[in-house]
């Protein structure tokens, strides 16, 4: 089973309530680049480790992350 | 590939405008899956209030009355009685249904309106800019208290759930948070039933939800979550606080 | 037709419920009790909604939302509770939501008496809450136009999308006179396709609001309302005149002095005065072109306006006049209402000061 979480990059806020909440803490701020608001957003480290539990989805303010398994 | 999670039909496409880690968008969410659920997007008619979530309409996917400053729950009343067989809620802030709009929360409940209510109580004027709210803790600094709220100026902090429940017509109130994914998922438990019981005619509503204003409060927004659960839960406790 | 002998409150609340009116939402105030009163028996009767609300604010508010969600909404009042409805009618005008607002007016400021007076003209034809908005207001001088009237309300507000005030004084709602229950002419109302009934379908929510938060955005809002305003102003201004065929002094006058100045009218026609009455059943949009066309034939001497007030109307007809003709006053405050003789010896005065 491979677990893929997508991130609606450009509507992330960098609140950072995913990455307190995800379990596995594989969750950071990309601070490579802003996006189009300005933030730095929220991005996987390490996609295999992801366990799908979507608590990082359901405290997202902003809808910002989808999680699908194939 | 089956889906694990994605962002509810029940809300728009629209981003929202909320500050970063603001209650507001979970709360949000937690209503538009309630709705998806429950197959109701397109019948329910919802009334959004003044304060930060005045936009509301711009985010649920519902039909949307913007009302004044605190009537939401008598724009609910005029629609509710005109389409007894929709569901309709208010969605309010403190300032909204606890300060300038306390008399039109209170006789809806007392009527006993079959309407529902989603209270967010972040203990400030966010639109505003952080002004004191009736829900402000003793202590806590506001724009408007810039010493904090002291009991003796300002009186003590009003308990919504618990005062709207002496009223025949509340058959369901219960207070929750929205700060950890346990809370959320208990929260949005209380918003569906809160409407399983309205479409029942049971009666009037209500859930409050302790919310965060990082920005007003002038926390980040993982002290904002801390505050909400150790500081507002202890004087707002969460739970139901009557359901008949 | 057959007359019946109705109480003007009563009357009204009948018209409403016969002009298909789907909700009433009140709260009770002197001297129009009757109208929630009839509408509390009568409108469950017929399976349609009355509501006690805790206040005039949350009545206009329910209002707001029956008729937000698509409903022939109807809320009334008096003088200080029309005070507190001005915030629900400034949002229904804002949001182009039709509603029927009837004031039986009383003695003012502030709690002031409980007998008939005029003194809500500034704040019924100006708009009365915050912002660029004006009311269609129909003023009635009997019963029978009282009920003509409110059943037409319904129809004007649905067909420009406005609240309409029924400006009535406590004489119109506590009197009993004969009328006859004849049908009204029913316009063409468009489809509430606006209203937030539910999405039913429809590829996109409808959300009603008033707030445009960007000064350009609310700026061409209310350039629309204008434009609506003007299109109301030129098809609906409305008036009854009487005796101004030869007449040289020329009484303006509303609601029920209007019918005293009548009486007035003939005495003075008795004493080789020759006057007539100029009644504008419409104070907003106010009948300013026929009463400035009047005003200007060489013939009329002067204009005299009486009101239960102490001079509102008096502004709008010197802004018809103009300045073409001596415009004089008469009125009476706080619930008191002018006699005969009191007009007739201001219209003497006023016919010689015009000569």
């Amino acid at each position: 089973m491979k677990v893929i979480l997508e991130f609606d990059r450009d509507r992330c806020k960098g609140c950072e309530l995913c990455i307190s909440v995800c379990p596995k803490q594989i969750l950071a701020l990309d601070k490579g680049s802003t996006n189009a608001k300005g933030y730095y957003p929220a991005t996987v480290t390490d996609q295999d480790a992801c366990i799908a539990c979507a608590s990082c989805a359901r405290i997202c303010p902003d809808s910002v992350i989808s999680i699908y398994k194939e | 590939m089956t889906t694990v999670y994605r962002k509810t039909k029940g809300l728009q496409d629209t981003p929202l405008h909320y500050c970063p880690g603001c209650s507001h968008g979970i709360v949000h969410k937690l209503v538009g899956e309630v709705m998806e659920e429950l197959g109701i997007i397109d019948t329910t008619i919802a009334v959004c209030p003044v304060g930060c979530a005045v936009f509301a309409g711009n985010y649920f996917a519902c039909d949307t009355i913007e009302a004044a400053h605190g009537r939401a729950p008598a724009v609910a009343t005029g629609i509710k009685r005109t389409h007894p067989d929709q569901p309709v809620f208010t969605y309010q802030g403190d300032g909204d249904l606890a300060s300038i709009g306390a008399a039109e929360i209170v006789h809806a409940a007392m009527r006993g309106e079959k309407f529902t209510t989603i209270f967010i109580n972040n203990a400030i004027y966010g639109m505003t800019g952080g002004q004191m709210a009736p829900t402000t803790l003793i202590g806590q600094r506001a724009t408007t208290a810039p010493l904090g709220r002291t009991k003796d100026l300002h009186g003590e902090p009003i308990r919504m759930a618990e005062m709207l429940s002496t009223m025949g017509g509340l058959v369901y109130a219960e207070r929750v948070c929205v700060a950890d994914v346990p809370n959320i998922i208990k929260a949005k438990k209380a918003i569906k039933k809160a409407f399983e019981k309205q479409m029942n005619n049971e009666g009037f509503t209500f859930v409050e939800v302790l919310c965060a204003c990082p920005t007003n409060w002038g926390m980040t927004t993982l002290d904002a979550n801390r505050w909400v659960k150790e500081e507002m839960a202890a004087y707002y406790p969460l739970g139901v606080i009557k359901e008949v | 037709m057959k007359k019946e002998l109705w109480k003007g409150n009563e009357a009204i609340a009948e018209a409403a419920i016969r002009a298909g009116c789907d909700c009433f939402f009140g709260y009770p105030i002197t001297p129009q009790n009757e109208i929630p009163e009839y509408m509390a028996l009568r409108m469950p009767q017929e399976g349609r909604v009355f509501v006690q609300s805790e206040s005039e604010v949350a009545a206009i508010n329910m209002v707001y939302g029956a008729a937000a969600s698509g409903k022939r909404a109807m809320t009334s009042s008096s003088s200080p509770g029309v005070s507190l409805k001005q915030e629900g009618i400034s949002y229904l005008a804002a949001t182009n939501l039709p509603a029927v607002i009837v004031n039986v007016m009383r003695g003012g400021p502030g709690l002031g008496s409980i007998q008939p007076s005029q003194a809500d003209y500034y704040q019924a034809t100006r708009g009365g809450g915050n912002g660029d908005y004006r009311t269609v207001v129909l003023a009635p001088c009997n019963i029978q136009e009282a009920v003509d009237l409110t059943q037409e309300a319904f129809d004007l507000a649905d067909a420009y999308r406005t609240p309409v005030v029924l400006l009535a004084d406590g004489m119109i709602g506590q009197m009993m006179e004969p009328i006859v229950w004849r049908d009204i002419p029913k316009r063409e109302c468009p489809p509430k396709d606006w209203a937030a009934s539910g999405r039913n379908g429809r590829d996109k929510n409808v959300f009603l609001t008033s707030l445009l938060i960007e000064a350009a955005d609310c700026e061409a809002h209310n350039l629309e309302l204008e434009k609506k305003y003007r299109a109301i102003a030129e098809k609906e201004a409305r008036w009854q005149e009487r005796e101004t065929e030869d007449c040289e002094i020329l009484i303006v006058a509303y609601g029920t002095p209007s019918r005293i100045a009548m009486s007035a009218v003939e005495q003075l026609r008795e004493k080789g005065i020759k006057a007539g009455l100029f009644r504008p059943i419409t104070l907003w949009p106010f009948p300013e072109q026929a009463l400035r066309q009047l005003a200007q034939q060489e013939r009329v001497k002067s204009v005299l306006t009486v009101e239960m007030s102490l001079g509102q109307m008096v502004d709008d007809v010197r802004l018809a006049v103009n300045g073409a003709k001596p415009v004089y006053f008469e009125g009476r405050s706080g619930g008191s209402i002018p006699t005969v003789k009191e007009i007739v010896d201001a219209a003497e005065r006023a016919w010689k000061g015009g000569l």
